[in-house]
């Protein structure tokens, strides 16, 4: 009976999503990106792609984490030798990292612009690209209607964005389906070994469009993001299940 | 069809240009001269200093003993070839193929060109004509080879105009020299009294052949037409070109817009036939006052895609002055590339770096932005952080060495390393606090060093050891000692990037 409601509930919610407008991945095109359990806080449990995605960062660390997620997630989405298009203005990004994060630096094509204007134009064109797995770009500030351009484009041509804004001045609504910050977390090694540990990151989803909001800890186990459950949660649980 | 060549010859090349230059040397005997061995050689000489016999070659010694109103003149070595050229560039109102035949001629290629001056005696005429009038003095003769038109222009006695297919009995009467033979060729011909081409021509190929050399039968066969002989013009022809003469005089981009469109639907119609894909793309205007508006846009690879093609002139349209307006456009192909319609298909559907829609979009990227802006890398076999990876030429190259893991390398890294404060234990030891940017930064877990030397056959300097530290709060950077710890230096740590 229960489980009876519970399917109806889905499908219901599944059908408010069509009314909403939401197109819904087909199984082909649908990619495991291995998010493990941020997937559910996503409509259909699928990762969106075909969407544009805001990663917000203030501190330059949080940037460096912020490409390490991103690049988790290129790794994923470029998948039988795709391409992808890297846009910025200064860039920092080291090609060599990349491939710590399964991702072979020659399959990205990084373009470096002088002005703000000129990244907004060069990422709109490769949106438009349909051959590509995804293009990010370092766009500080952007507009709303700039970001809806980049929202129609990828629309048409199913590329995944990710737009990195780095110290944006205003924090202002754009028309991207996420909005995510990425802040580095201390890393843990095997049994108190000394050195650094795999890259571990606090993952705040801001914002998602028909999705829950939420927050995880992810690392990056060498080929894939690994969910990290902290240790006072972990216990609470055990002793929840002692008193229970 | 038949080929026609005209060959022009210039009997007295520099001296003519000379006395058009100075018209008072026109009724003078002067020569040019170098000096060769120690003493002056005439190398050109006037129509009325060869009157009285002074011819090249000669001492101006000997010829100032038989006219002794001799003028002299320095001659430059390279004089008459630049002659030439100026004067086939001029003969191109006639033909496209114009090329120089040095010392002394010009050979135009004039196949299907006659009819445009009413035939071929108008066309010969006119030419000859307009030299004669400028001051040279010329012979030229019109055939359907290169060999038989240089002979007649030399040593032809009546009509110019050799007939399709009549070589033959028109070179029969002019002597050995008429074939362009070297000297010593010459003299043994002469030896042998056969003083005309009749007289040999017709001798079994083998015996020509073991008395004079392949070159005598060389000749004769180009003369004759048995042989192909190309010749090399001064503006080297575009295969791939197409006109489009506006009756109207062209100002606004609407007409450019359209003329551009008709001109790559022709051409891309061509290439695509021909299984050719454009690289590089020139637009000429032709203005109504004489001046020529370019653009150009070029390609990642080979394409004939008018509307990718369109959309990369489009932005440069703006750029075109049309002033009073344009009359002729012309699109060359200056750069063509193989392409097969299946390795179209083929890009079509690859993905990755192979994809069609990439190199479109790359080029449009370049086109607007430079192609300054777009990179792609490869790796490099160098530690030392900044020539660990090279900027990849084309999109097939390929790496050849494997990308690098197993070492940590920074997700961000600073192009400038920035000097920081830094406390640290022991030499050696990963340091315990640093100060980056006034904000103070405990270490709680490091790796390293990794010590990266700075090959001292590429730059001088110290070495580097690498940490890979991480703060209190988690935050993970990439830090060097510059050189050896010592005791007199104190800021020699550097910050270098940030780990993800």
């Amino acid at each position: 009976m229960v489980s009876a409601k519970k399917d109806i509930m889905e499908q219901l919610k599944k059908e408010i999503l069509v009314l909403q407008g939401f197109k819904s991945v087909t199984g082909e095109s649908a990619m495991d990106l291995g998010l493990g359990p941020i997937a559910k806080a996503f409509p259909n449990e699928i990762f969106p792609t075909a969407a544009v995605h805001e990663l917000i960062s203030t501190a330059p660390e949080d940037a460096a984490a912020t490409s390490g997620f991103v690049t988790g997630l290129l790794s994923g989405l470029m998948k039988a030798g795709r391409a992808c298009i890297w846009i910025s203005m200064h860039r920092t990004v080291f090609p060599p990292a990349l491939k710590a994060f399964g991702v072979d630096p020659d399959k990205i094509i990084f373009i470096d612009l002088q002005c703000e204007k000129d990244v907004c134009w060069a990422m709109e064109e490769a949106l438009k690209c349909e051959g590509l797995a995804a293009v990010v770009g370092e766009i500080r500030e952007l507009s709303f209607t700039a970001s809806r351009r980049l929202q129609l484009a990828v629309e048409k041509s199913r590329v995944t964005g990710f737009i990195l804004r780095h110290q944006p001045r205003n924090l202002n609504t754009i028309a991207a389906v996420s909005r995510w910050r990425i802040v580095p977390l201390p890393s843990e090694t095997t049994e108190g070994l000394p050195g650094v540990g795999l890259p571990r990151w606090n993952v705040e989803l801001l914002k998602i469009r028909n999705g829950k909001p939420g927050a995880w800890q992810l690392e990056w186990a060498g080929d894939h993001f690994q969910p990290v459950y902290p240790l006072v949660y972990a216990l609470q649980k055990e002793q929840i299940k002692k008193t229970g | 069809m038949a080929r026609r060549f005209i060959s022009i010859w210039f009997s007295h090349l520099t001296t003519d240009w000379f006395a058009i230059r100075k018209p008072d040397l026109k009724k003078q005997p002067f020569v040019f001269a170098l000096p060769d061995h120690g003493r002056m050689v005439i190398t050109a000489a006037n129509h009325l200093a060869e009157a009285e016999m002074v011819t090249r070659g000669m001492a101006v010694a000997d010829a100032r003993a038989i006219l002794p109103s001799l003028a002299v003149f320095d001659d430059q070595p390279e004089r008459a070839n630049r002659l030439l050229l100026a004067l086939a560039a001029w003969a191109i109102r006639y033909t496209p193929i114009a090329a120089i035949d040095p010392p002394d001629g010009l050979v135009l290629d004039v196949s299907g060109c006659a009819h445009l001056w009413k035939g071929e005696q108008a066309y010969l005429t006119d030419i000859t004509m307009r030299l004669t009038t400028a001051g040279y003095d010329v012979r030229a003769a019109i055939a359907d080879t290169v060999g038989a038109a240089w002979a007649v222009a030399r040593y032809g006695k009546s009509n110019p105009i050799i007939d399709s297919g009549k070589q033959a009995a028109a070179l029969f009467s002019l002597p050995p020299a008429a074939l362009r033979l070297p000297p010593e060729i010459l003299d043994r011909l002469h030896k042998l009294g056969l003083y005309q081409l009749a007289y040999f021509t017709g001798l079994p190929r083998t015996a020509l052949r073991r008395r004079f050399g392949p070159l005598l039968l060389l000749r004769i066969d180009q003369a004759l037409g048995r042989e192909e002989e190309t010749i090399e013009p001064v503006e080297p022809i575009v295969p791939y070109q197409e006109r489009l003469p506006c009756p109207e005089p062209i100002v606004t981009a609407t007409g450019i817009e359209i003329a551009l469109q008709r001109l790559l639907e022709k051409i891309c119609a061509r290439l695509r036939g021909d299984e050719k894909g454009l690289r590089t793309a020139l637009l000429k205007a032709y203005r109504l006052d004489g001046k020529i508006e370019m653009i150009t846009i070029s390609t990642n690879r080979p394409s004939f895609n008018t509307k990718h093609l369109f959309s990369l002139f489009e932005p440069k349209i703006a750029g075109i002055e049309p002033d009073l307006g344009i009359e002729l456009f012309v699109l060359d192909a200056a750069a063509i590339e193989e392409v097969s319609a299946g390795q179209q298909k083929l890009w079509a559907g690859a993905c990755g770096l192979a994809d069609a829609g990439l190199a479109e979009l790359l080029d449009r990227l370049a086109n607007r932005l430079g192609n300054n802006a777009i990179h792609r890398y490869l790796p490099d076999e160098h530690y030392w952080p900044e020539r660990s990876i090279k900027t990849a030429i084309a999109l097939t190259e390929n790496a050849t060495t494997p990308w690098q893991a197993e070492r940590p390398r920074p997700a961000r890294l600073l192009s400038i390393p920035e000097p920081i404060e830094v406390t640290a234990p022991v030499p050696d030891y990963p340091p315990m606090l640093f100060r980056y940017k006034g904000e103070l930064h405990k270490i709680k877990k490091a790796d390293g060093p990794e010590r990266i030397e700075r090959e001292w056959w590429l730059e001088e300097g110290p070495h580097r050891d690498y940490y890979h530290v991480e703060d209190e709060k988690g935050q993970r950077y990439w830090l060097f000692r510059s050189g050896h710890y010592t005791a007199d230096k104190t800021h020699q740590w550097f910050m270098h990037g940030f780990f993800a």
